[in-house]
């Protein structure tokens, strides 16, 4: 089952590598990984998105709060929380087309970013299942590239 | 006050109580190397960066302080690499200090750049590279704290020159560390401690399993007032020889792989296993699924990622286990009586002891033989290091231990080259005390340099070369697994060791005949200022037993039961 680890760290040049390196070493799967500074310039937090059973998990988390600049660590996979991510999908569109797409980009609420010749950027913000339905279907167009963030993360409330 | 960073570098080490340093010259040290001449600190200078870390790690284990090394960038301080990794699977307190190239040149593959913290970023507990001067006091202040708290490990502390040669401002060494994401563990849960003091009083078949950890948080008397007051036998691990002493009507000795019959029964039998200070290793259990079957598990150990890593436990403990043993000794009531239980364990014994063929072929002696006589004259009373192989399981089966810290062995990483140079910081560590190396004729070689180390420090240390020219535990391997195709484990090409360490201005004896062994030891032990090489040869194909085949359960054990 996939986890979301909300990890507070430490602002600090090679922070991510010794986590990527933990997860390499221990052979644990990084789903995905997103890293940014927080309110506060020296606090960084990573949302980390890793498969594994609850066993594995439990190991992951105790061996992340090992290393010295983790400040803290949730596992959110079972709280309320926002979570977000954005995606950039350049996809085959000549003109014939392009009404059919940009009605797909309405209902998604996503934006059309770019126009080239024969082609369209679409940028799309929302949970996981909303960004695997938007490529989903502009996959028969012809998905020329695309770029995905990874899952951003926060709870909801007060906490 | 201005000093140059090496002068503070110097201050900040004698703040922190180090008297000795190992390590090894090289361009961007030169300043520290200039500081160290004026300095009172003992620097002992290895002939290979791979001693000098070895060295320290032995230092540590045998003092319990934070053992320090140093070397230069590059080939510096990726030959400390090796000594490192095995500090860190061994939980041993170490700080190693490399050079670096100047901050202006890192990243631009300077002459002897290398990217060190880069490299040991999985085999330490943490590291630090140095970028601004004003950082260096904190960074050693953490690096030390780091490396012995909790479950202790090797920190790298990577110090490049211009920080070393330049000028920086001194205000004294701080008391406190600053650590927001580190925090020593100091208190255990108590609720645990008492389901653990109930479920132990209850127990009819109670095994102590202990290890490392035991020593580490020198809590070897604490774990003996718990095994005799409840009348608990006790299996060590490998690393945790020394905890019991082996003398002891309790003590099951060394369970695992090439543990004792009756230890690796006892637990496979126990209702309930008192894990203290251990990881569950793999050539301690074997087949996982099938360890201490019928048993209870109460596991205390300081790092809580061990909980669970290998195996389900039942009453998880995490504290540091000096402390836990505190809470929960006073609290149980003594158990007065002999059960059937010890009666098992007793049959188990004679009928199972640890013992070997003691007829000696011509010209060749029983390696079994040479490690007990070891044991008979020192009485029991010396440090004996080890290489890896077969050389290491005689030593920790055939030499009865009864103090901590007085059995130095490469444990988790099985780092071959260790003994020697182990023997030289288990010496200056402990002048005191006779250190003696069991040495294999293939590990001697891998560090055998540093020969000429223990000579330039007049230490009077004794290797014994357990020497069957093989490679003789992969051979073993080879006999049992692999049909006996001996491939590339004939070392029969070697030097003459005898020659070779006169050559290095040490003393060298050869001993082929069983009956010279105690009159050459004896002589040995009366030497006070140079080290003494023996070479005993000894039978060529003589196996490790008993010997759990690898993924068989402690049950399936091989050998051991006819001879």
């Amino acid at each position: 089952m996939k986890h979301t680890l909300s990890v507070v760290v430490e602002n600090q040049p090679g922070v991510l590598t010794r986590v990527a390196t933990l997860f390499r070493r221990r052979g644990y799967n990084i789903d995905s990984l997103t890293v940014g500074r927080t309110e506060n310039p020296n606090i960084s937090r990573m949302t980390i998105v890793v498969d594994g059973d609850d066993v594995i998990i439990e190991q992951v988390t105790k061996q992340l709060h090992k290393l010295v600049e983790i400040l803290k660590i949730y596992d959110i996979t079972e709280e309320p929380t926002v979570d977000r991510e954005l995606a950039l999908v350049k996809v085959r569109a000549d003109s014939q087309i392009r009404g059919e797409i940009m009605q797909i980009v309405e209902v998604f609420r996503a934006r059309i970013v770019d126009i080239g010749r024969n082609s369209l950027i679409i940028e799309a913000t929302g949970d996981e299942n909303k960004i695997n339905a938007i490529e989903d279907s502009l996959r028969p167009f012809g998905i020329l590239e695309l770029v995905r963030t990874g899952k951003v993360a926060m709870l909801r409330g007060a906490k | 006050m201005k000093l140059k960073g090496a002068e503070v570098l110097i201050r900040c080490l004698k703040e922190e109580g180090v008297d000795v340093i190992f390590g090894y010259p090289g361009g961007v040290v030169l300043p520290i190397y200039d500081a160290l001449y004026s300095s009172d600190i003992k620097h002992v200078l290895v002939r290979h960066e791979q001693g000098a870390a070895h060295a320290a790690d032995a230092y540590a284990r045998v003092t319990g302080k934070v053992g320090v090394c140093l070397s230069t960038s590059g080939p510096g301080a990726t030959n400390l690499v090796t000594g490192i990794a095995n500090a860190y699977m061994d939980s041993v307190p170490m700080v190693a200090f490399t050079g670096q190239v100047p901050t202006g040149l890192i990243g631009r593959d300077a002459f002897q750049e290398a990217d060190i913290t880069g490299i040991t970023l999985p085999i330490t507990k943490h590291n630090f590279l140095v970028k601004k001067g004003q950082d260096l006091v904190r960074t050693i202040k953490e690096a030390f704290h780091i490396a012995r708290t909790n479950r202790p490990g090797p920190v790298v502390v990577d110090l490049p020159r211009d920080i070393m040669a330049g000028d920086m401002d001194f205000n004294g060494y701080p008391n406190e560390v600053g650590l927001k994401g580190y925090r020593v563990v100091r208190n255990c849960n108590m609720g645990q401690v008492l389901l653990a003091v109930e479920t132990i009083q209850k127990a009819e078949r109670p095994v102590i399993y202990a290890g490392g950890g035991v020593i580490g948080s020198d809590a070897s008397e604490l774990l003996q007032e718990l095994a005799i007051k409840m009348k608990i036998p006790v299996a060590t691990t490998l690393m945790g020889i020394g905890c019991f002493p082996e003398t002891h009507y309790l003590s099951l000795g060394m369970l695992g792989m090439h543990g004792t019959r009756y230890a690796n029964y006892a637990v496979s039998e126990a209702d309930l296993l008192i894990a203290v200070g251990v990881r569950f290793d793999d050539r301690v259990t074997g087949k996982i699924s099938s360890f201490a079957p019928h048993a209870k598990v109460i596991h205390i150990d300081i790092d809580a990622a061990e909980i669970g890593k290998n195996f389900g436990v039942d009453i998880p403990i995490v504290g540091n286990v000096k402390q836990v043993l505190e809470e929960i000794v006073p609290r149980l009531q003594p158990c007065e009586q002999f059960t059937e239980w010890h009666r098992t364990i007793d049959r188990w014994k004679e009928e199972f002891p640890l013992t070997y063929s003691e007829s000696h072929e011509e010209g060749r002696i029983k390696p079994q033989y040479v490690v007990e006589q070891i044991y008979y004259a020192t009485q029991g009373h010396a440090i004996i290091t080890t290489e890896v192989g077969q050389n290491q399981m005689w030593a920790a089966q055939f030499y009865k231990f009864t103090q901590p810290r007085t059995f130095i062995t490469s444990g988790g990483l099985g780092t071959m080259g260790f003994g020697l140079p182990a023997a030289i910081g288990a010496k200056i560590g402990r002048p005191d005390m006779t250190v003696i190396d069991i040495a294999g004729d293939g590990s001697i070689q891998m560090n055998i340099q540093e020969l000429c180390t223990a000579v330039e420090q007049r230490l009077p240390i004794i290797i014994c070369i357990l020497n069957n020219h093989f490679l003789g535990m992969v051979r073993q391997w080879q006999e049992l697994f692999y049909g006996g195709r001996y491939s590339y484990t004939d070392i029969s090409v070697q030097p003459d060791f005898v020659k070779l360490a006169e050559s290095y201005g040490a003393i060298g004896i050869r001993v082929k005949d069983y009956q010279d062994v105690m009159p050459v030891l004896q002589e040995a032990l009366t030497v006070t200022d140079r080290p003494v090489l023996l070479d005993f040869w000894v039978e060529r194909e003589a196996n490790v037993f008993p010997m759990v085949p690898p993924g068989e359960s402690l049950y399936n054990m091989l050998g051991g039961d006819e001879e």
